[in-house]
């Protein structure tokens, strides 16, 4: 059971890393965006390609994916979603362009890195064992550890610096922020940029434990969806609880329900409807937020 | 005159899909064509599904599911009971139907990105459902399911059997495309009735529309069964043509193709997901002797397209109307 619970937060830790991203995003412009898991893959292949290719150190790897993927948010907001915002009747006909952005982003992974499973060597070699209740790789520790210092610093920053509080006053009322001095472009650039941010960083993490490949992006996009979901979208904390549920959900899900064959995503989906049937807007989601 | 005009440009369209585009094809000798636009068809009865739901002001992307669900229903009826496929095909489709009312009344509370998110998360449970259900037959699918039958009403014989038919890719073309003219003309004609009005005064305000007295529940759930009913004869239809169905047969991509097609087409023209339908189905084949640039030209162009005309191309139309 312990080393349920040590997977689970692990899972979690990194779980809810990417749920920020996305729920950021989400927040600040009313943007689903489709192409999270792309952008998740793309920073994975990005510290691949610096650590195994250029044999650099890992941290040089996970910096070069926060700096690419962060351009890359920030071009994409500025030169595709806001002219769209702009000109669209109904703000869903970003999903369109959101899901146009996803196949891009495959497309050019696909002709860059090719279609092939890519991994880097492992960080840190050797195994926590204690007392046989827990056994885990010292490399997911740190990386376990890294995501929750990840977490605490993006909360920091939400919370206490100048752009953070600009971003939470957008989130909670666009007009308002707007008569109070705030420029919604530059802070919207700035928002999309950090999130796509995060979602590199946590590819290039992962990287080094499970690896990386073409194929992850969707599914890694809807989990994203259903972490949201649970806590709430558009809410910091629900996006941190949700993470950590689902992670939960995965590890003891994969030991409980093993004899029963690869049930576990039905039982977390069946639940989540149900869940969603009694309290629509999540956890800690504002009603119809 | 504006009937004359809706019944003229009516009358041009069937003439096209029934003499025009099969004597091309004939002329042309491309018969690899039909399969192309049987399919174009079929996926299009499931846009409009979405559409509807688009018209009452939900992002539905679970329409895979039901695709999924009523391909399931047909092929079973057919292969375990031996069903005619034509009697299979309204089953699928109320199957699909009173499926949605079960699933819909509670999730249709939810709006935006949550019931999106929602509807999304659905086509994975109904993919999972598929593997893990044991009268699916699991990963190894359903195969081999026999080409329609005749039907006969009376002894008269309405439709040939297919697998006496020397052409059976031409049957399958006029029957894909029957089945969408008249679901279109359905989906013309809620639109234009006074249900059509009341989808769209939910669309616009649901609270303001309820405290007028509008049975916003009922719409709801009532125009999500519609839908899930197109869903459901148009995977029933696929089945028939692959004569196989696999639990990967309908998955979240092709309930995001059907959204993207409602997108592309317009969200505020009936014949929108039609054209959505065939520009992304007629693009992606085009751009298959691209190679390995196809995902990129292809997603490129959908980038370029939405930037041009994010309302979608039949907004092409209202410039026009408006420089009048």
């Amino acid at each position: 059971m312990e080393q349920v619970i040590a997977n689970g937060l692990y899972l979690g830790a990194q779980y809810a890393l990417i749920a920020l991203g996305l729920t950021l995003i989400f927040s600040l412009m009313n943007v689903l965006n489709f192409a999270h898991g792309q952008m998740y893959v793309l920073g994975g292949f990005v510290t691949y390609t610096v650590v195994a290719q250029f044999e650099l150190p890992f941290v040089v790897g996970l910096a070069a994916s926060a700096v690419v993927l962060a351009i890359t948010g920030a071009l994409v907001e500025r030169f595709l979603f806001r002219p769209v915002i702009k000109n669209s009747h109904r703000e869903e006909s970003t999903m369109l362009l959101a899901a146009g952005i996803a196949f891009f982003l495959d497309a050019v992974i696909l002709l860059v890195f090719g279609e092939k499973q890519r991994g880097v060597p492992k960080i840190i070699d050797g195994l926590f064992n204690w007392d046989f209740l827990i056994v885990m790789p010292y490399d997911r520790i740190v990386i376990g550890f890294l995501a929750i210092a990840l977490i605490a610093i993006f909360i920091l920053f939400m919370q206490h610096s100048k752009t953070g509080r600009a971003m939470r006053a957008l989130a909670q009322d666009k007009i308002a922020a707007r008569l109070m001095g705030v420029d919604v472009d530059r802070y919207s650039m700035i928002g999309f940029a950090l999130g796509a941010m995060l979602a590199g960083v946590v590819g290039g993490l992962l990287v080094t434990i499970t690896g990386i490949n073409l194929g992850m992006g969707g599914p890694t996009s809807i989990k994203a969806f259903m972490m949201i979901m649970i806590g709430g979208a558009g809410v910091i904390s629900g996006a941190i609880i949700g993470g950590f549920i689902l992670g939960m959900m995965e590890s003891v899900g994969l030991t409980v329900l093993a004899s029963s064959g690869d049930i576990t995503y039905l039982v977390i989906f069946a639940t989540l409807m149900v869940f969603l049937a009694i309290r629509p807007q999540g956890l800690m989601g504002k009603p119809w937020g | 005159m504006q009937k004359n005009s809706l019944i003229f440009s009516t009358g041009v369209f069937l003439l096209g899909v029934y003499v025009a585009v099969p004597l091309a094809i004939a002329t042309s000798e491309r018969f690899d064509l039909y399969y192309t636009l049987t399919a174009v068809a079929l996926l299009s009865i499931a846009s409009a599904g979405v559409w509807l739901t688009f018209y009452i002001g939900r992002i539905n992307i679970g329409q895979g599911a039901y695709s999924l669900v009523g391909g399931y229903v047909s092929a079973l009826l057919v292969t375990q009971t031996n069903m005619s496929f034509w009697w299979t095909l309204p089953i699928a489709g109320a199957f699909c139907a009173l499926l949605s009312v079960l699933i819909g009344l509670p999730i249709l509370r939810l709006r935006g990105v949550y019931f999106a998110m929602v509807t999304l998360v659905l086509t994975e449970v109904a993919r999972l459902c598929a593997l893990a259900l044991p009268i699916t037959s699991g990963a190894k699918g359903i195969t081999s399911i026999p080409l329609p039958s005749a039907l006969k009403i009376f002894g008269i014989t309405l439709i040939p059997d297919f697998s006496s038919l020397a052409n059976p890719k031409l049957a399958f073309y006029f029957m894909a495309v029957t089945m969408m003219v008249v679901a279109y003309a359905v989906l013309w004609r809620i639109v234009h009735s006074r249900l059509g009005h009341l989808c769209r005064s939910l669309q616009q305000n649901e609270e303001l529309a309820s405290s007028i007295g509008v049975n916003t529940a009922w719409l709801r759930v009532l125009a999500y069964s519609i839908s899930s009913f197109f869903g459901g004869i148009a995977g029933a239809g696929f089945i028939a043509i692959s004569q196989s169905i696999y639990p990967s047969s309908f998955q979240s991509t092709d309930s995001v193709n059907f959204m993207l097609n409602c997108f592309l087409g317009g969200l505020g023209y009936v014949m929108g997901p039609m054209l959505g339908t065939l520009l992304l189905y007629f693009g992606w084949d085009l751009l298959f002797s691209t190679g390995r640039f196809q995902l990129l030209i292809y997603s490129t162009l959908m980038i370029l397209l939405m930037l041009w005309l994010p309302n979608g191309v039949l907004s092409l139309m209202d410039r026009k109307g408006d420089r009048k």
